[in-house]
């Protein structure tokens, strides 16, 4: 399959044929429309190493999410990161590409910080390993966590490598009914203090906090914080945007922005202690993202659009040349994904 | 040095950031790797902004190499200058600009000791967790340049785990941010993930002049566990043992006999000097849980063959350890005139082997070698200890450290955890990547420095350099660089 997906690429490269690289397909929602034709790699999958000791989990990136956080499991270690699937046939690779990570993100980190290393096939039909299987590792630039989040621009993935890491002991969520106002100060007050927070949502009304560690570290957090213990569904609801505040059909804004920022007009769920706010809103995209900068955020038009205009945040002009640089570093020939991220690149 | 860059250096300075006297450049010829020296044309240390992007902007025109240097504790000529170039030192941007408590986050210039931060954090219950043993001198510039770790890696992660944003100059004088957005803060930021390409780059792709870092809750209980053992195998086999079990300590160290006898003669740390190796395993985290995990850490370690575990008494015995860990290359540096820091990762579970291969190749040699490394990461630093003025041993002792990290690429590991490539690795590296990954750096630093005059030289071996080893990485049994010639 390797070298299927090698000679595919290479004829893309001599016939300058753009190509859409596809493989669970639950993501495409995600960044802009891709003009091209398609490249599907999920049937490069499998071809798992995996060492529960050493925390560290190496595939191919087109094996299926669901397989690789059951395997995971079954040895009481996880992805930290959470990330959400949006499709029984969400990839690794996806992940990797779309860099999304779920509640756990703030304290557990992000796929970028435990992507170890991956190998790539770039723009000039190249197979590079980029990074590797180790956790400290400064040769050469970092160009495996470069991919995360970058959509496919920049090649396509065959392999990934991440850290994995044990499975808390006990976990519990707490519930508390209370104002916007009233939580956010909550969540500035606990975030100060040594306690195991590991996801929180704000919603309509209620806190809703989790609560991770070893048991006596949890119980004795519990008796600090309060508030009633609750079943654990909400963490997958929002991790798979199952909830119904996902589902209103109005276009879905994602803001990233410093956890302590005041909230945003039209705010509607709040995650990761404060840092992500989801908006659904009709307001002009120029409203949005004038709003979110001016508190230090970014804005995501997530879901609700037709992926012609700019999804993601726009970027100043010279960050933007030196994003078209890069990426013609990695395809000189425009092959990869091209307008998925941002037009032109 | 050329009349037109001297006179427009003088314009864009004031007289006391710009040296150019021999004695004035001499501190600034080596950073912590002194075996490699070069006196630059002139050392430069801007105040402001506009002074630095000036100094980048008149060197872009002059066509002359600038190589970043922070505090000069880096392990591998990364900060080495070049006798054509100048020295941008970050030293005069030393000021923290902000600790936001609410945020969780510091904003500093660049120049500032990594220490710095932690102790303008303690105030609010705060630290900065990447703790590298040099934190006292190293500059927070110089460990993103390094992507430094420190003994409290395997819980709390590396730089890149904990910058949140940067701002850069270019080699063309643009102010760029990555990571954050007007205010730092924000967890991601739009685009391509350049804070983290940042992260490690050695000074090749651009001029780091702001750091936002994250700031940590100061866990309610530290407590460190000290495991004798009576071989350093068990030693190792011990340190898959615990991660094995779930348990992720803040730090899991190790320090063979050698190691472990000269730190005792240099801080009193009051390590049991017989053993052969020690663990220091830290756990922190909410009092009760810390109590717990220590139960099952003691019990893991003498499962595992530990001949003696203690646990620090107080907090007062907690720092006495750790001092004799973070004190181990000077102590080493006291029982030999000279030593050669390795920095290979290899993947944990081949740490016995590694060690015992090393243990066969110092004998070979006929050096002594310290083993005190982050065992927990998988990130050896073997010393190996050698006089400079005995003939032919400086040779000896690279040849020695080649071989170690030959053998750490072999079992699928890397040459550099932690100290970078810098030049004192470069001809190792090409043991590392194939002509096609050397390539695509060299494409990448392009992209941010066309002009090639970031800290030239370092960090990616050129091409040539590598078919002149003949020790490029092979793949695919393809015979490397075909097309050039062989020497
Ligand atoms: C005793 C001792 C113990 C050490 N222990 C550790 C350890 O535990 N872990 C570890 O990781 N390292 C360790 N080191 C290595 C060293 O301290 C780190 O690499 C450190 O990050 C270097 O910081 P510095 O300010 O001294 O940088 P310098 O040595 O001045 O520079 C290092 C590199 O960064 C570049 N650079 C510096 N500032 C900037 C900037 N503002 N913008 C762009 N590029 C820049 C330089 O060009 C150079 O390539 C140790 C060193 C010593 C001497």
């Amino acid at each position: 399959m390797e070298t299927e997906l090698i000679e595919r690429v290479q004829r893309a490269i001599a016939s300058r044929t753009p190509l859409c690289i596809q493989a669970g397909g639950g993501k495409a929602f995600y960044g802009r429309a891709c003009r091209g034709e398609p490249l599907e790699v999920s049937g490069h999958r499998g071809d798992i190493r995996y060492e529960p000791s050493e925390l560290v989990l190496t595939a191919r990136a087109g094996t299926p999410l669901a397989e690789i956080e059951a395997l995971l499991a079954a040895n009481n270690q996880m992805l930290p990161f959470e990330p959400p699937h949006f499709s029984p046939h969400a990839t690794l690779g996806g992940m990797v590409a779309a860099g999304l990570s779920g509640p756990r993100r703030p304290w557990g980190g992000s796929v970028r910080d435990a992507v170890l290393g991956v190998k790539l096939l770039n723009g000039r039909g190249e197979v590079l390993r980029l990074g590797g299987q180790v956790m400290k590792n400064v040769a050469g630039y970092d160009l495996s966590r470069l991919m995360v989040g970058a959509l496919g621009t920049l090649g396509v993935l065959l392999e990934v490598s991440v850290k994995v890491l044990p499975r808390p002991a006990e976990e519990i969520t707490l519930a508390f009914e209370m104002d916007a106002t009233h939580a956010a100060a909550c969540l500035i007050e606990w975030g100060r203090r040594p306690l195991p927070l590991s996801a929180t949502l704000f919603h309509d009304g209620r806190l809703l906090v989790r609560l991770s560690g070893s048991a006596q570290g949890v119980r004795a957090a519990r008796a600090a914080m309060g508030g009633e213990e609750t079943d654990h569904a909400i963490w997958a609801g929002a991790r798979e945007q199952t909830l119904p505040f996902f589902q209103t059909g109005a276009p879905l804004w994602r803001v990233s922005l410093p956890a302590a920022a005041p909230a945003l007009p039209g705010e509607g769920l709040s995650e990761w202690g404060g840092a992500l706010r989801w908006i659904a809103s009709d307001q002009p995209a120029a409203t949005i993202r004038h709003q979110a900068a001016a508190v230090g955020g970014h804005a995501t038009l997530f879901r609700g659009h037709d992926g012609h205009g700019e999804v993601f945040h726009p970027l100043p002009p010279a960050l933007l040349a030196l994003h078209r640089r890069v990426k013609q570093a990695f395809d000189p020939h425009g092959i990869f994904n091209p307008g998925r991220l941002y037009q032109g690149l | 040095m050329n009349h037109g860059l001297h006179t427009a250096l003088r314009a864009a300075l004031p007289t006391h950031a710009l040296l150019v006297e021999a004695e004035a450049l001499r501190p600034y010829e080596c950073d912590g790797l002194s075996a490699y020296r070069q006196v630059p044309l002139a050392v430069c240390l801007p105040e402001t902004l506009d002074q630095a992007r000036a100094v980048l902007r008149i060197c872009g025109e002059h066509r002359v190499p600038v190589v970043a240097r922070g505090a000069g504790t880096g392990l591998s000529g990364g900060a080495l200058p070049i006798a054509s170039g100048v020295v941008l030192s970050l030293a005069r941007f030393n000021r923290i600009l902000a600790i936001d408590p609410d945020n969780r986050l510091a904003r500093v210039q660049p120049g500032v000791r990594n220490l710095a931060i932690s102790e303008a954090a303690a105030p609010y219950g705060l630290y900065y967790a990447p703790d590298p043993s040099s934190q006292i001198a190293c500059s927070i510039g110089g460990n993103v340049a390094e992507n430094s770790g420190g003994v409290h890696c395997l819980k709390y992660g590396l730089t890149v785990h904990n910058v949140l944003a940067l701002k850069v100059l270019t080699m063309d004088g643009e102010l760029l941010e990555m990571g954050g957005c007007g205010k730092p803060g924000a967890l991601d930021s739009p685009g391509y993930d350049l804070l983290a390409l940042l992260t490690g780059s050695e000074g090749l792709l651009g001029i780091v002049v702001e750091v936002t870092v994250k700031l940590l809750v100061k866990p309610e209980r530290a407590q460190v566990v000290l495991a004798a053992f009576d071989s350093v195998e068990t030693a190792g086999t011990a340190v898959a043992a615990i991660i094995g079990t779930g348990i992720l300590p803040a730090g899991l160290e190790m320090m063979d006999n050698l190691s472990i006898r000269a730190a005792e003669d240099f801080v009193h740390a009051g390590y049991p000097v017989d053993a052969a190796a020690i663990l220091l395993c830290e756990l922190d985290g909410a009092n009760a849980e810390v109590s717990e995990q220590i139960m099952a850490a003691r019990e893991v370690l003498f499962a595992a063959g530990a001949t003696e575990v203690r646990t620090a008494e107080d907090e007062a015995q907690r720092m006495k350890f750790w001092a004799g860990r973070k004190g181990a290359f000077p102590a080493v540096g006291r029982i030999s005139p000279d030593y050669y820091c390795m920095d290979g990762t290899i993947p944990r579970r081949h740490l016995a082997r590694v060690l015992r291969r090393i243990g066969e190749l110092s004998t070979q040699y006929g050096l002594r070698v310290a083993n005190v490394f982050h065992a927990g990461d998988g990130n050896l630093h073997p010393l190996i200890l050698f006089d400079a003025n005995q003939p032919g041993e400086m040779k000896k002792a690279e040849d020695f450290g080649s071989d170690i990290l030959r053998l750490c690429v072999e079992v699928g590991g890397t040459v550099t955890g932690e100290h970078g490539i810098g030049v004192e690795k470069l001809d190792a590296s090409c043991s590392q990547f194939s002509a096609e990954e050397l390539t695509q750096f060299h494409a990448v630093k392009a992209a941010f420095d066309p002009a090639g005059l970031l800290n030239p030289g370092k960090a990616v071996p050129t091409l040539h350099r590598c078919a002149e080893m003949g020790r490029m990485h092979v793949q695919g049994g393809k015979l490397p660089f075909p097309e050039l010639p062989r020497f």
